[in-house]
């Protein structure tokens, strides 16, 4: 018996055509959740290797129209039944339709599991074992780096604030129950209920905003910084225009909330949309060099421009020893121009130096390079980090689920052992990405926090 | 010269709580064995606070009940006062715990050992074991020599022991007995790794010293509910506990001599327990907290000693006079055994299997505080095991397994040697994923069948497990099949109890499930009850309230067993399957897992990396 797993099988870029591939014993059974077919004919009664038209849809409405082919197990790519869903190319539609599946009881595949099952149902040759456990060793090391890059962002930052305020709840009950005739503060239901639902509600937060798309477009928090006149709207420019952008504007979403997200090389990254979010030394000067900071704080990457042509400024002095504190890569632009700028100050200050023209759209290539080494990602592409999204989301969705059950449980005044364990499973969904065991991070919390024992 | 002094199935170093229990269960399984102590006036020792149980180790203590071992028994022989711990908190965490009379637990154990007939008692040192193509050779210091095909080691804290009190040291083991220097060097050149850990004890003071006016009283709880399930004689509360606080003068007193502790003066190198610590540690690491609270409990009827748990202490006995003199009650106390910190070698727990054998040394057992654990508890249920699997072994059957489902055995024993430990381990119902389902009440329930596989539970004692078992059933489907007609007498009850009334006919099950009600308020509209085994009763109320809870528990066990049947053998060389991170060959190679489940649950080792193994397993499994 395998359950249904589900994932985008086409790379994420604009294309014409995008694939989601789902794989199990009950696939048709959730194909029929999220697909309609024109003709009205159902696809547990279409034979193997044919086609329908149809409607992928989910409960907001139709997402796209597509083929869906069906394949009948053992003829399939992973040996079981499969289902492929052709849409139309664009991540929005794609990472909808792979949502819908995984709604309607698929969950998302661990790297490399579809070859997984090939190998395990026999459709891949004894002789490739090694290759299939290689690829799913890389497919895992890249996972593991999109969720990095992820973790540089608010959705990781948010789950695990959750995760520390479950733990610290479980740890107190644990303490509470493990050790009655010590000095524990009783656990009172009222103020753990408060803890849950204030779980509940920024689960809740977390979940909407996956909906609404902000999440999955979410890169590398990324602010480019320089005073005026070096050189800041012409990389900007050249960013979003010289690779495409991965991601449309989401209907419903207002414009002035919208950053662009755009893909260099292999790192995508997330620029402020409006000139206004830049930061020049004219906000140094009058807004204050702590606002410049709490800006640049707030990003996990900081591209600070300087112009090559000119001798640094006191600004510009001010502008880098903020950058200098954060992660950051020193731009050097104008490279076409007779170069005047004390450069050797530069790399006393920043481990990342690249010169660049913007204008002439020369040395970009040093530039990913850079991105590749700061970011520690040699390889991400849209689809991989689409799917560590979808994933978290997923453990976030599972996380709610339990923690719901856990106030559920409270409030019909089931005794605090059930609760406990309805927390410890919720805590259990959001460790999942990281492979820790909740028994032992609750157990740890339970030691820091509380003077326990004889 | 040595001379040989017999040939045994099973011979078993160590007679605490781990060691009686190992060798108890393999000479009731009818091996011969030999149990050595360094002193037969010792046995079972309670070498630290006088009781039995707790939470968590409650249900260990029911536990090794249920698969035929002695703990519980002798503890219900032997208490003095018994409380249910946890009352109000769910079943799932109930605990009983008891107050020993220590004495007289050692005797009831000692006897036990002297009249079980197999079992041979030796109060000897060992000082070697040595390979033997006939098994091994146990070789002690009055130079005989055991030649036996199965060694357990349960040395406890003896092993190099080293007592501390300030900067006072020398070699010993607990309450003044000797170490025992010799035999550590032998289990290193057998190719077991050991290191060191730090346990230590509270002062015990005299009762009579103590100003009882200050203290608060903690009774025993009536009626006294056994540990055993074949303890049929009632059993009675005999003595109190009492409580007192550490103060702010407390404070001072350690604060003002904490370099003359040998924890602090850094004289001690061992890792101590995190769970256990020292009054020293409370009162640094939880410098907010103005007061501890000290535990005043009795060590026996025919003795004044008291030991004061909350206390335990390395410092001098200067200190420890003065700043037990601040506290409450203890004014005046008399100390008669100094507090004392200890060190001891102990081996590493991952390079044990899950039946407590050496992977690479087959034949050898660990048990006890010997395998990195503490507690009496921990150490008997481990010792159960041990004696059991070297029985098993010399009998060519295959070994008992306890998986994490099972039992808070099976999670110890997986705990330990999966993910090993870096302080003395102990158990916690947090430390189980599956609480709900090991709960101490249905401790028969989960492992009398194996203890009767095993061999050691009786046809008596089967029987009456077999009847309790077919009266629960009955009784599940009494209460499916009674329907209630919505009655004013029913409504009356469900309203009082603040919950909804019905207006249809309602299952007896479907009320009972209702959190306000049980057994007792449902009495006057089932009139039709047969009489009911509390503990048949308890089950099925308990069964009933968290079904939803216990089915969601039970899907996810299933889904560990499934991990849990792949089987791996322990001589995979998995540096040499590619596909695997290099962290993941590492940890595999230290613990070298019997199965994909428990590969799964060692930390480095990431669901890729087990996929990995699942095409490895696969592609081997076709060739």
């Amino acid at each position: 018996m395998s359950d249904v797993i589900a994932a985008i099988a086409t790379a994420a870029t604009p294309a014409g055509i995008g694939v989601i591939r789902l794989s199990g014993d009950t696939v048709f059974e959730v194909g029929e959740r999220i697909f309609r077919a024109k003709s009205k004919k159902r696809i547990s009664d279409a034979a193997g290797y044919t086609a329908l038209y149809g409607w992928v849809y989910d409960d907001q409405g139709d997402i796209d129209e597509c083929i869906a082919l069906i394949f009948k197990a053992p003829r399939s790519y992973t040996g079981e039944n499969v289902i492929e869903l052709s849409c139309h190319g664009g991540l929005y539609v794609l990472q909808r339709a792979l949502r819908a599946a995984i709604s309607a009881g698929a969950r998302p595949a661990e790297p490399g599991e579809f070859t997984k099952r090939a190998f395990i149902n026999g459709k891949i040759d004894l002789t490739r074992a090694e290759a299939v456990m290689d690829l799913i060793n890389a497919n895992n090391r890249l996972a593991a780096k999109t969720a990095l890059a992820s973790s540089e962002g608010a959705l990781f930052r948010r789950m695990q604030k959750i995760k520390h305020d479950l733990t610290v709840a479980a740890a107190g009950l644990s303490a509470y129950v493990d050790y009655p005739d010590d000095d524990i503060p009783e656990v009172e239901p009222k103020s753990l209920d408060n803890v849950l639902a204030n779980a509940q509600s920024q689960l809740s937060d977390l979940l909407d905003n996956f909906e609404s798309g902000r999440i999955m477009r979410e890169g590398i928090d990324t602010v480019i910084v320089g005073t005026p006149n070096v050189g800041k709207s012409t990389l900007m420019n050249l960013l979003a225009g010289c690779e495409r952008s991965i991601v449309t504007p989401i209907p419903g979403t207002t414009r002035d909330i919208v950053e662009e997200t755009i893909r260099l090389g292999d790192v995508v990254l997330r620029l402020a949309d409006t000139a206004g979010q830049r930061i020049t030394a004219d906000d140094v000067e009058n807004i204050g060099v702590q606002r410049a900071r709490e800006r640049m704080d707030r990003a996990s990457l900081v591209l600070i421009v300087f112009d090559g042509s000119q001798a640094l400024t006191e600004d510009d002095l001010k502008l880098a020893e903020v950058a200098s504190k954060q992660t950051a890569i020193a731009v050097i632009n104008k490279s076409d121009k007779p170069q005047i700028i004390n450069d050797e100050y530069i790399r006393r200050l920043f481990k990342h130096v690249v010169i660049i023209s913007a204008q002439k759209v020369k040395g970009i290539d040093d530039l990913k390079k850079a991105l590749n080494e700061v970011t520690g990602l040699s390889v991400l592409s849209g689809d991989q980090l689409l799917l560590s999204t979808e994933r978290q989301r997923d453990c976030a969705r599972r996380c709610l689920e339990n923690v719901d059950k856990a106030r559920d449980a409270l409030s019909a005044g089931i005794t605090l052992d059930a609760v406990g364990v309805c927390i410890d499973s919720a805590i259990s969904a959001l460790l999942e990405m990281t492979g820790e065991r909740v028994t032992e991070t609750v157990v740890d919390e339970v030691f820091s926090r509380f003077c326990v024992g004889k | 010269m040595g001379y040989f002094a017999g040939r045994y199935d099973v011979a078993v170093i160590g007679a605490g709580h781990a060691g009686i229990e190992a060798a108890l269960a393999a000479a009731r399984l009818g091996c011969s064995t030999v149990l050595f102590t360094l002193n037969l006036d010792w046995i079972a020792n309670m070498a630290c606070n006088p009781s039995v149980g707790g939470t968590a180790k409650g249900h260990l203590v029911r536990e090794i009940d249920a698969l035929g071992g002695e703990m519980a028994k002798a503890a219900d022989m032997t208490l003095l006062q018994s409380r249910m711990l946890n009352r109000g908190k769910g079943p799932a965490v109930h605990s009983l715990r008891a107050q020993i009379d220590r004495r007289e637990y050692t005797s009831v154990m000692k006897y036990r050992l002297e009249t079980t007939p197999g079992l041979d008692l030796q109060q000897e040192e060992v000082i070697g074991i040595k390979r033997h193509e006939k098994g091994w050779l146990v070789q002690t210091k009055l130079e005989g020599e055991y030649l036996s095909k199965t060694v357990i080691v349960a040395s406890g804290t003896f092993l190099k022991g080293k007592v501390f009190v300030g900067d006072i040291n020398f070699d010993g083991g607990p309450d003044g007995m000797f170490a025992a220097n010799a035999l550590s060097s032998s289990l290193q050149q057998l190719g077991i790794s050991l290191r060191r850990f730090k346990t230590g004890t509270p002062a015990r003071v005299l009762r009579s010293s103590i100003d009882f006016s200050k203290t608060g009283k903690q009774q025993g709880e009536d009626p006294v509910i056994p540990f055993s399930y074949e303890t049929k004689t009632k059993l009675e509360n005999k003595a109190d506990c009492h409580i007192t606080w550490t103060n702010e003068k407390t404070k001072d007193v350690i604060k003002r001599n904490l370099h003359r502790s040998a924890l602090y003066g850094g004289i001690i190198h061992g890792v101590g327990p995190r769970y256990c610590p020292s009054i020293e540690d409370k009162i640094v690491k939880f410098a907010d907290k103005e007061r501890h609270q000290v535990f005043i409990e009795p060590c026996g009827l025919k003795t004044e000693e008291m030991y004061l748990q909350g206390l335990s202490t390395s410092l001098p006995v200067d200190v420890q006079l003065e700043l037990l003199h601040t506290v409450e009650g203890l004014e005046n106390v008399k100390v008669i055994r100094p507090a004392y910190a200890m060190e001891y070698d102990c081996c590493d727990p991952l390079q044990l299997d899950s039946s407590l054998e050496f992977i690479n040394i087959p034949g050898i057992y660990g048990a006890g505080q010997f395998n990195g654990s503490s507690g009496y508890e921990e150490a008997a249920a481990q010792g159960l095991v041990a004696g059991i699997n070297a029985a098993l072994k010399v009998q060519g059957r295959p070994p008992m397994l306890l998986d994490r489902a099972s039992s808070y055995i099976g999670t110890l024993i997986d705990d330990l040697v999966t993910k090993g430990c870096t302080d003395p381990y102990r158990m916690m119902t947090s430390r189980s994923e599956y609480r709900l389902i090991l709960r101490q009440d249905n401790a028969d329930e989960r492992l009398t069948p194996i203890g009767r596989q095993v061999g050691l539970v009786d046809d008596e004692r089967w029987e009456n497990y077999c009847q309790r078992q077919s009266a629960k059933k009955a009784e599940r489907q009494r209460l499916y099949q009674t329907i209630i007609p919505p009655n004013e007498k029913l409504n009356q009850i469900l309203v009082s109890c603040e919950t909804t009334p019905v207006s249809t006919g309602v299952r007896l099950e479907d009320l009972l499930k209702r959190p306000q009600l049980n057994y007792e308020k449902l009495l006057p509209v089932d009139k039709k009850r047969p009489k009911l085994d509390p503990m048949v009763k308890d089950q099925v109320e308990i069964e009933l309230k968290y079904e939803g809870y216990i089915k969601r528990q039970q899907s996810a066990i299933e889904e560990m067993r499934r991990l849990e049947s792949r089987q791996l053998s322990v001589d995979i060389d998995y540096t040499a399957i590619g596909g695997l991170r290099k962290e993941a060959q590492e940890k595999l190679m230290k613990v070298k897992p019997t199965s994909l489940g428990q590969a799964s649950r060692i930390s480095g080792v990431s669901p890729a990396d087990i996929s990995v193994l699942i095409v490895w397993l696969n592609s081997r499994q076709n060739h």
